[in-house]
């Protein structure tokens, strides 16, 4: 790049991070306006009918993920009781262990890992009449990754409770290292915005609209992935170089239909945007089914598509590689996931301390299907040539199984 | 600046919806005919504790995310 130009990029980078700073300020500010306004403004209606905290319940799952050389796999427990009908406290610990011998890792000829990730969260929700106002805090630590993130978020019902207004923020910090060096340290933060409105439409139909905006700043690449570039004889490998900001923009539409029988279908339809050039859309169907207030059976279709950053490429050339960034991570290539689901529960009632429980499997079964990733191994670069190995695809199963008491 | 004009946004959206609900528009379906719409199948997040992982599984392995619905955060999913 001529001097010139370099000096001028920098300055406008400047000027950008200028602003940055004064709009993250801003925003501050201005999150703490909404904050208190929604509190005045949930004082000033009258409510007729209240909002209902959520069901005191615990749940117990075992959950593993199978897929593109990745198993994941371990336990989840979430509790939740109310207080006094106006308080609900709930808790969750979370554990993923994972044993990967991704394509990454066989692409830059690492050898089959293991880490652990342990999270747990709190939720305290409180309940004034018509409103009803959620805090939470999340805490993730593995090996090489700390992740912490608070939010807030409060919704009321309006119209004689036909429609729910919510909306919510959360911010969460992450520290990043890399195992094997010492002097890495990076961090993000990000930065959600939501809103949504449920609206009821008539007896067996119901809307939901969400519109959420995420801002991340901070370190966003993988410090153990990185690009190809083509050296005709043979690839060099190069660290990624991602922007330090990301400004995504997502909406869903979702519609649920009761069935003159007790079961009822769910469309959900999704769509994203963000500042890397990733556009996605989504479509899910769900069909829900009660056999005798005991059997519960669900059944899901799910189609999912996107296309690729604007500094992604499957390889670069000597000279595309020395662009100011460059990224091979397969998540942000352009591919199509297809995905089925199935669940089946099964619930006892009782008379007692507690008052139902249930035992539960789901399972989604999931294809993932990429247009400008290869799958580029020594196997497949030595039978094709380089830049000539088959699109990479494969296929991946989630299952849930667990046990739900209610008292 | 586009940072800040989406608080600003989601702000005026919320607070017109809180005003009109003082405008007295009836409600065309009554407490006592919902009985199908507080049907558990009519719930995109029956199961908080399944539906939350598969928000993670997602957001994992696609690069949507956001309107889910939830409250969300940092993941460490690197």
């Amino acid at each position: 790049m001529p001097k010139v130009q370099v000096e001028a990029v920098v300055a406008v980078t400047n000027a950008r991070i200028s602003l940055m700073h004064i709009a993250k300020l801003s925003n501050q500010l201005t999150m703490t306006i909404l904050a208190v306004g929604f509190f005045l403004l949930s004082s000033l209606f009258s409510p007729l009918h209240a909002a209902v905290l959520p069901e005191d319940r615990a749940d117990i799952m075992y959950h593993r993920y199978d897929g593109g050389g990745m198993v994941i796999d371990g336990p989840s427990v979430l509790v939740r009781k109310n207080i006094a009908d106006k308080i609900s406290l709930a808790g969750n610990y979370y554990i993923d262990s994972v044993s990967s011998a991704s394509i990454d890792v066989e692409t830059s000829g690492a050898t089959e890992y293991t880490e652990e990730r342990k999270e747990y969260s709190f939720d305290a929700s409180y309940l004034k009449d018509k409103s009803l106002i959620n805090i939470g805090y999340t805490s993730s630590t593995e090996n090489d990754y700390d992740a912490s993130s608070v939010r807030f978020d409060f919704s009321q019902d309006l119209f004689g409770d036909m429609t729910t207004v919510s909306m919510g923020y959360s911010q969460g910090n992450d520290d990043i290292t890399q195992t094997g060096n010492e002097e890495f340290s990076e961090k993000l933060e990000r930065r959600h915005y939501r809103i949504g409105i449920a609206q009821v439409l008539s007896r067996n139909l119901i809307a939901n609209i969400n519109y959420e905006s995420i801002i991340d700043e901070g370190y966003l690449q993988n410090p153990y992935r990185f690009i190809l570039i083509d050296r005709i004889s043979a690839y060099e490998l190069d660290e990624e170089r991602y922007p330090n900001t990301r400004n995504s923009d997502a909406v869903s539409f979702k519609l649920s239909y009761h069935l003159p029988w007790s079961a009822a279908v769910k469309s959900r339809l999704g769509y994203f945007t963000d500042s890397w050039g990733i556009d996605a859309a989504s479509i899910e169907l769900d069909y829900s089914h009660k056999l005798k207030n005991r059997l519960l059976l669900d059944l899901r279709l799910r189609y999912y598509q996107q296309s690729d950053a604007d500094f992604y490429a499957n390889v670069f050339d000597v000279n595309t590689a020395l662009q100011t960034f460059v990224g091979r991570d397969k998540e942000l290539s352009q591919y199509q996931t297809y995905s089925i689901g199935l669940g089946a529960s099964y619930q006892w009632n009782f008379r007692g301390i507690i008052d139902k429980a249930r035992i539960n499997a789901q399972i989604d079964y999931m294809l993932f299907d990429y247009e400008n990733f290869r799958e580029v191994t020594k196997a497949t670069t030595a039978s094709y040539g380089i830049g000539n190995e088959p699109f990479y695809n494969f296929n991946a199963y989630a299952l849930r199984l667990f046990f739900s008491v209610w008292y | 600046m586009r940072q800040l004009k989406k608080p600003l946004v989601l702000m005026s959206v919320a607070f017109m919806l809180l005003s009109l609900s003082a405008c007295g528009i009836q409600p065309w379906v009554k407490p006592y005919h919902r009985a199908n719409l507080a049907n558990e199948v009519m719930q995109y997040d029956r199961d908080p504790i399944s539906d939350g992982y598969m928000h993670h599984v997602r957001q994992a392995r696609e690069s949507a995310r956001g309107a889910e619905g939830a409250g969300g955060g940092g993941c460490g999913c690197n």
